[in-house]
């Protein structure tokens, strides 16, 4: 099995991911091109397990995971509450923290 | 059964000052409750009662270092937990113990107003004299550098908050100044660490195996570059030296006299415990820039004091030139120099003491630090002024006062190195006249200024803390030998380590003619 | 030197004290007891009784001073150097000095000349001083200076002596400054103090070439061991020390502190800035004397400047109004004598010492005199408002006329017979030297007779309202014993017996030969002072004095008024461009230095503040940044697996 089409997935789903991160300015669209971001690294952390037939891409994948799951219960809470407050979720409004 | 006394001595004042601060706050609101700061003077004069018995105890003939205590910190450094005094220590550690219950008194109400209160500016000062006594006894040069940067903590919380209105920059400037030096003597110690691990005696921060490590030359240069500049800015020297009056102008006189008198001695202590014993070849490679810079020193605080308009400033700049004198002492390399220096520093502590005491019990009472705005105080305040002038001859080193003894053996150090070394810090003696008789003259004398008018004069407190300083300036202008026979013995111990010997006088047969007249004296 | 004369030269040998002299270190205890109780107390608590113990002290210490004299006395020639050790002073490493005194012949008159002067003084004080709230601490004062003095003259090394040298200073500086209230005392104190402290470099820097020289401070030490230095540093030592006499002597080029210090009370100008203080740079050099021995450069140095100063002095004398002023001009001007004999070696020690002792009693008895005569009129110094007072202070002026005829050198009064020695010394010397002295000589006639004419005789010129009376018992007392002193000290003299008594501490008077016999430099001198007088007389005494000094004087007047621009130099010289320096060195301090520390902490501000503006806000852009970042760090990684 041949780890070249699933690499060339992961790279085309990290670049749509970041594309859409700094175009975007709605900020849950913003924030779901972070999570496909991770999860194109996901899937090549599963990808390159596979190919050296060890655990550690799987194991770091869990992590990966689980982290996202966590960042997405606090950065929903955030967005959310920026939104109940200047009723847009833009993040180029949402500039106030600066020099 | 042997008491860690010297561990006694710097964990009292530590614990009392956690007791201090934990106490209800002093002297706020209606009831002024004083109980912290008995306390803070309680444990003041129960480490001093601790230093004094280490003193008395301390065997002028006996071991190099005495009241040795060695426990293993950490391994992998070879960093210990060493402590112990010689007499150049032991002089220091008196000097913190004398200084601390007379400054606490002498600063009964001047943490009042500060920013957190009374107890913690006793509090701080409490653990400055821990960390200070910790500093002067350390034989571990890892202890000695974690002391040397803890020490800065109180005395910038002291500075920033305990002080004038722009204190805030001074503290920072001092803080900043005193790290950048703390730096370059980090990188030394780590040096030092570097060279023991690689040598045969492996890593070791202990100075009795330190001293016996081979440094290469060129090595043993740069981390005497390192420690010296580390030293020099904390001394202060010219020309690192304009932290000193900023934080003199801003802190309390209290906090001054615990930075001036006690923790910028770590600079010069340091000079003689690590410079001189670990690169004895770099010191003397080093003399003549060094010897330069510190009549530099001598003469441009002298002169810069003739100049200032405010007091606690142009008491700092006295101290300039009087480090100066000091640093001359030790890098001349000869017994009476350097045996002047160690006790230059004590009579140094002493007399700028008195000297900002005074000052600071004048500027509370006028609240001005301006010497414009007196004149003729001596005629309303005649005790004061008395005091001011004593504490003042003792700066100049009148003969018959303390500071006279060391700074004349100073120079008679200098003048057996290079007669012209000794022939341009002599100058010092005029400047020092000119900076205090010009400062009495326009602050005491004349005719009495409108707002001195209803000046009190000093209290029965106020004249309780001065007490002590001016005897013992007086008593140890006499009889200096508690001192230097205490002091002896290191110096000699520390020269012979350089490798320096005094010059023989230059008349052949005059020592054998001085031993016959000694003889014929009665005893 | 050769050999033959170094054998002659005295050494200074002493034994260990025994008898009535043990009590040597009791006539230093006895004024600085009285002065440390009397400051400890404070002045409110012992003005009822401090001026009694102030005299008290002191004169027990001449009581004792006389015991030690009498058991000197009866001693052996060999057996007239004895030392007292207190305790070791100072002891570092090699270097050691003893609190010790040295009790020779030398220090015994001086012993005698402070504490004998200082009891009538200090009697006088009494009277002087009565109405001041602040006597118990003029007493006080009084007494550290006695104590300070004697110090300077007993101590057997020099470090020591350095101990009373400074503390004699010190006194002085109090004692000026006595009146602090005055910014013209304040200023006068502290200018005494700072340029005897320019002096001081001198003695300080002396002390120390004697020890890494000699290895010792103690003068048995380097008298011992004096031969073996080389000429180059005995010179050097003479010139040292030569700039400390400068500085307490109020020799030139140091002189200028000595007329602004008449601004301390009347007796204080008496007793230390006539009789014992300003002496000490003669005993120094008298003291010294196996350094100079050695040395003729120092010694040439040490004439001039006294030559010079005699001339000085005496210059400044004739044109002062301030009756105190002329007299300090005059002090000035014998002290330059003595410094002259000083110089001359084994020749002039014994008759410097011997001028000493008789310039201490007709000097104190006139500056005494002049404050009587300011006690009566009102404290007023300006001698344009005397005249005729020869009535109203009868007494006073008797005795001041005695010392008036002391000090202008008048048969058979004291000051005949020690100026003339100098004088004849001198010429012994050298023809200019002794000419100078024999000029200084009669212009010494003509301003002393011209404050006698201004202050005594002359028609009234006395300010409204005041009223001139004789002083009390306790002030004209002292006048009467020093006058009687001024009168016979000459006595001194008797059969050599001064010269004689000192020769075992600076050495046998030497031979000298003189062109003509000595009676006939006596004739000259007495001629040349004649003149003087005459010419005071012709001057002063035959016109009418002015109430105010006239302005349209000569070139030498105003000069000598302006203390021959002394001031004006030292102003010119060293406080205008040290002024300029100090605030030139202040401001590169605070600008340049500090600037430089202060300059980067704000270039580390200013680089901050420009950096942050990279933190704007736009989430995005720090997401572009971000990107931008890997993308950097990947190509790197390729680079360098490339």
């Amino acid at each position: 099995m041949s780890a070249t089409p699933f690499l060339v997935l992961s790279a085309i789903l990290f670049t749509i991911g970041s594309v859409g991160v700094l175009t975007r300015r709605n900020a849950i669209v913003v924030f779901m091109c972070v999570e496909l971001m991770l999860n194109a690294s996901n899937l090549a952390l599963v990808t390159f397990a596979r190919v050296h037939g060890n655990l550690d891409g799987q194991v770091a994948a869990f992590f990966v995971m689980v982290v996202a799951a966590a960042e997405v219960v606090v950065g929903l809470a955030i967005i959310m509450t920026i939104f109940r407050t200047r009723r847009s979720a833009s993040v180029d409004e949402a500039s106030l923290l600066k020099y | 059964m042997n008491l860690p006394l010297l561990t006694i001595a710097l964990l009292l004042p530590v614990l009392g000052a956690v007791v201090v601060a934990v106490l209800p706050q002093a002297g706020h609101g209606t009831s002024r409750v004083a109980l912290p700061k008995q306390v803070a003077l309680g444990v003041s004069l129960l480490t001093l009662a601790v230093v004094g018995y280490v003193g008395i105890a301390f065997d002028t003939d006996g071991a190099r270092y005495q009241f040795t205590e060695t426990h293993e910190w950490i391994r992998v450094f070879g960093a210990h937990y060493a402590l112990g005094v010689d007499g150049i220590g032991m002089t220091l550690v008196l000097m913190t113990a004398i200084l601390t219950p007379v400054v606490i008194l002498a600063s009964w109400y001047d943490g009042d107003d500060g920013r957190w209160g009374a107890n913690a500016f006793f509090a701080w000062i409490l653990v400055l004299e821990g960390l200070s006594i910790c500093v002067f006894a350390a034989t571990d040069v890892f202890l000695f550098y974690v002391v040397f940067e803890a020490t800065l903590i109180p005395i910038y919380f002291l500075i920033g908050g305990f002080g004038g209105p722009r204190r805030s920059p001074a503290a920072v400037k001092f803080l900043i100044y005193n790290l950048l030096g703390g730096l370059l003597m980090l990188a030394a110690v780590v040096g030092l660490y570097v060279v023991s691990a690689r040598s045969a005696v492996g890593p070791t921060y202990l100075l009795s195996e330190l001293t016996t490590v081979p440094i290469e030359q060129s090595t043993a240069r740069w981390l005497f570059v390192g420690f010296f500049v580390a030293f020099a800015i904390k001394a202060p020297m010219v020309p690192v030296h304009t932290w000193l009056p900023d934080a003199a102008e801003e802190g309390s006189a209290g906090t001054s006299v615990m930075l001036v008198s006690i923790l910028d001695k770590i600079g010069t202590f340091g000079m003689i415990r690590f410079c001189l014993q670990l690169f004895p070849e770099a010191s003397q490679w080093a003399t003549p820039v060094v010897l330069t810079l510190a009549v530099v020193s001598v003469l441009w605080g002298a002169l810069a004091a003739i100049g200032q308009d405010n007091i606690p400033r142009l008491i700092a700049y006295t101290s300039v030139s009087h480090f100066g004198f000091i640093v001359l002492g030790i890098f001349v390399l000869n017994s009476y120099g350097q045996t002047g220096s160690t006790l230059y520093m004590f009579n140094h502590g002493m007399s700028t003491a008195a000297l900002f005491l005074v000052a600071g019990f004048l500027i509370r009472r006028r609240g001005s630090q301006l010497i414009s705005d007196y004149g003729g105080v001596e005629k309303v305040a005649p005790v004061l002024a008395a005091m001011l002038l004593v504490a003042g001859l003792s700066s100049l080193s009148l003969p018959g006062l303390s500071p006279f003894i060391s700074e004349f053996l100073v120079l008679q150090g200098a003048f057996a190195h290079g007669w012209w070394w000794a022939a341009a810090a002599v100058l010092g003696i005029v400047l020092a006249a000119l900076y205090i008789l010009l400062m009495y003259q326009r602050t005491m004398t004349g005719p009495t200024v409108p707002s001195v008018a209803g000046l009190k004069d000093l209290d029965v407190r106020e004249v309780a803390a001065l007490a002590p300083l001016v005897l013992l300036i007086v008593v140890l202008g006499f009889f200096p030998q508690p001192l230097t026979s205490m002091i002896d013995p290191a110096v000699a111990a520390t020269l012979e380590q350089v490798g320096a010997t005094d010059p023989a006088p230059t008349v052949p047969s005059a020592p054998s003619e001085a031993a016959a007249t000694e003889q014929e004296s009665p005893e | 030197m050769n050999v033959a004369l170094q054998e002659t030269l005295p050494v200074v040998e002493p034994s260990a004290t025994s008898g009535a002299l043990s009590l040597l270190w009791v006539i230093i205890a006895l004024p600085a007891l009285g002065a440390t109780v009397i400051l400890l107390l404070g002045n409110r608590r012992t003005s009822g009784f401090a001026h009694l113990l102030g005299c008290a002290t002191v004169v027990g210490s001449f009581v004792l001073s006389l015991v030690c004299f009498v058991t000197l006395l009866g001693r052996g020639e060999e057996e007239r150097q004895v030392v007292q050790k207190l305790y070791t002073w100072v002891e570092a490493g090699s270097f050691s000095a003893d609190f010790a005194l040295l009790y020779d012949p030398l220090s015994a008159l001086f012993l005698l000349l402070i504490t004998g002067v200082g009891s009538l003084i200090h009697v006088y004080s009494v009277g002087y001083m009565e109405h001041d709230a602040r006597r118990a601490r003029f007493f006080a004062y009084l007494n550290l200076f006695v104590a300070a003095m004697l110090v300077l003259v007993l101590a057997d090394n020099y470090l020591l002596m350095f101990l009373g040298w400074e503390g004699v200073g010190l006194a002085s500086y109090l004692l000026i400054g006595f009146w602090q209230h005055k910014p013209s005392a304040a200023v006068a104190a502290k200018k005494a103090f700072v340029v005897n402290r320019v002096g001081d470099i001198g003695m300080a820097l002396g002390t120390m070439l004697v020890f890494t020289t000699f290895g010792t401070v103690a003068f048995a030490g380097v008298s011992a061991a004096a031969g073996e230095a080389s000429q180059t540093t005995m010179t050097v030592l003479g010139l040292l020390f030569l700039l400390a006499a400068c500085g307490k002597s109020a020799q030139v080029p140091l002189q200028s502190w000595l007329l602004d210090a008449m601004e301390g009370p009347t007796p204080v100008s008496a007793l230390i800035h006539a009789a014992t203080m300003v002496t000490a740079g003669v005993y120094l050099v008298v003291r010294s004397n196996f350094i100079y021995d050695h040395t003729e450069a120092a010694q040439t140095a040490v004439v001039v400047v006294g030559t010079v100063t005699l001339l000085w002095g005496a210059v400044i004398g004739c044109a002062k109004d301030d009756i105190k002023k002329a007299l300090a001009g005059s002090t000035m001007s014998q002290i330059g004598y003595m410094m002259l004999a000083a110089g001359l070696g084994p020749a002039g020690y014994a008759f410097a010492i011997f001028h000493l002792l008789t310039h201490g009693f007709f000097k104190a008895n006139m500056f005494l005199g002049a404050g009587s005569v300011m006690h009566a009129m009102d404290d007023d110094v300006d001698m344009r408002h005397y005249g005729a007072l020869q009535k109203a202070v009868p007494v006073t002026f008797l005795t001041f006329a005695l010392g008036y005829l002391a000090i202008i050198g008048v048969p058979p009064f004291a000051g005949f017979w020690s100026k003339d020695k100098i004088i004849e010394a001198a010429f012994g010397e050298n023809l200019v030297v002794g000419t100078a002295a024999l000029l200084g000589a009669g212009i010494t006639a003509f301003y002393m007779t011209r404050v006698m004419l201004m202050t005594f005789l002359g028609s009234k010129r006395w300010e409204r309202g005041v009223h001139p009376h004789e002083s009390p018992k306790t002030m004209t007392v002292p006048l009467v014993v020093l006058a009687a002193l001024s009168a016979v000290g000459g006595l001194l003299l008797l059969g050599d017996w001064v010269v004689e008594w000192l020769a075992p501490v600076v050495g046998a008077e030497e031979h000298h030969e003189l062109a003509v016999p000595p009676i006939v430099v006596s004739l000259v001198v007495l001629l040349v002072v004649a003149a003087g007088v005459g010419l005071a007389v012709a001057l002063v005494g035959r016109r009418e004095v002015p109430r105010t000094a006239p302005t349209s004087v000569s070139f030498v007047t105003r000069a000598a008024r302006a203390d021959l621009y002394g001031d004006a130099i030292n102003e010119g010289l060293l406080m205008r461009p040290g002024d300029s320096f100090v605030r030139g060195l202040v401001s590169f301090d605070d600008h340049t230095l500090d600037g430089a520390v202060s300059g980067t902490g704000g270039a580390f501000g200013g680089l901050s503040s420009t950096f942050r503006r990279m933190q704007t806000g736009f989430v995005r852009s720090y997401a572009l940044s971000l990107l931008l970042g890997a993308l950097l760090v990947v190509v790197a990684m390729l680079a360098v697996n490339l």
